[in-house]
């Protein structure tokens, strides 16, 4: 199962390349000049990205790096502690929903120390791999059309992300403690 | 114009973030991170936006391509029942669909430099359709709703790197990470339905 997907990814883009092009022509499509005027809006649609992007990661940034994400993460041990949740991994799932590059970081660190199939090293890669970077995904996709009000999706974001870190824990402990 | 908890939910964070670690740098006495934390922070943002160009110049050539060839109508055709059911404000022939599925397959099959680009294609489509160019759309937020809560069926990063840990059984986690994303999203797909029809009747009672 895992080598068949990995194989299809493998795949998926040169064979878009090789079919996307083909059928159009075929279609009587002119490929080239088709391809140079939808491909014109990329710049606009990453440059407009910019002002949103930065706004979130220097907030990310200055939060990460003024201790400010350590006394959060000192604050809310004990309770996280109560649960059975390892106290170690708590800043992994602070850094989760804000930045992708950080909580990686943050895994591989508590891969290394506590070995891969440790209790921890099962629950951070779980959790690693079944959550995405939520502030930023936001950011960016709302960035690229100019919308700022983002309604309900903030709080819907943070309610998958806190099931998905629940989600994580209880499976973690069933199958691996 | 009236606003309510969730609609300005960003700028509470935003501001809670900035204030929250300002004021801790400031009393353990480490004031000057911030500045570099800050100018830091926003050298990432243009980096990241600046590498966009290319993938997004890349696969909008695609995707115009794709519409020319009639590719995106028949694949969102060929989706329809899933995306009636989630995604019922979009029309049913509407190129939108075709993105839409074309960020979900990419994400499935981890394909990072595909997904991210599909998505922002998806959301210019929607944008179409959207009647407040300043505001989420109901649909914007069932599709962010989706991608927040990640799809990726193998999580190749961290199997790569549990191996490069000597990891024996390194794959492992493939199951708990597939049941931890289906926790997540059924939870979206909920909480993404329930807050739509909350937010809907808002906007009744506030004409």
């Amino acid at each position: 199962m895992v080598e068949l997907i990995n194989e299809m990814s493998r795949w998926a883009i040169p064979l878009i390349l090789l079919v996307v092009p083909l059928v159009a022509f075929m279609k009587k499509v002119l490929v080239y000049e088709t391809f140079v005027k939808g491909a014109e809006a990329g710049f606009a649609t990453a440059i407009q990205t910019i002002p949103f992007l930065v706004a979130m990661l220097v907030a990310i940034n200055i939060f990460r790096e003024s201790g400010a994400m350590q006394l959060m993460i000192a604050c809310l041990s004990p309770v996280f502690d109560h649960i059975g949740f390892p106290v170690e991994v708590l800043p992994h799932a602070i850094m989760r929903p804000l930045s992708g590059g950080a909580a990686l970081g943050i895994a591989t660190d508590l891969i290394e120390h506590h070995g891969p199939d440790s209790f921890i090293g099962n629950l951070v890669s779980t959790m690693q791999g079944s959550s995405d970077t939520t502030f930023y995904i936001l950011t960016l996709y709302f960035g690229a059309v100019g919308i700022h009000k983002y309604r309900y999706a903030v709080a819907n974001g943070l309610c998958a992300d806190l099931t998905t870190l629940a989600a994580s824990l209880f499976i973690v402990h069933a199958l691996f403690k | 114009m009236a606003s309510y908890g969730g609609d300005v939910l960003v700028n509470y964070i935003w501001l809670g973030m900035l204030v929250f670690s300002i004021l801790v740098a400031g009393a353990q006495g480490n004031i000057e991170l911030v500045t570099k934390a800050a100018f830091e922070g926003a050298d990432i943002a243009v980096k990241i936006s600046l590498s966009l160009i290319a993938i997004m110049t890349f696969w909008l050539g695609i995707i115009k391509l794709a519409e020319a060839a009639g590719l995106i109508k028949t694949l969102a055709r060929l989706v329809q029942p899933v995306t009636a059911f989630l995604f019922p404000s979009i029309p049913k022939d509407h190129p939108a669909l075709g993105a839409i599925i074309m960020n979900l397959s990419a994400n499935i099959l981890g394909l990072a430099n595909a997904a991210t680009p599909m998505g922002l294609i998806a959301m210019r489509e929607m944008q179409k359709l959207n009647r407040k160019p300043d505001t989420a759309s109901e649909a914007m937020c069932t599709f962010l709703a989706l991608n927040t809560s990640c799809l990726t069926l193998i999580p190749t990063t961290i199997i790569g790197i549990r191996l490069m840990y000597d990891s024996q059984d390194a794959t492992a986690i493939v199951g708990t990470t597939i049941f931890a994303t289906a926790c997540g999203m059924t939870v979206a797909i909920i909480v993404d339905r329930t807050l739509r029809q909350v937010y809907r009747w808002r906007a009744g009672q506030h004409g």
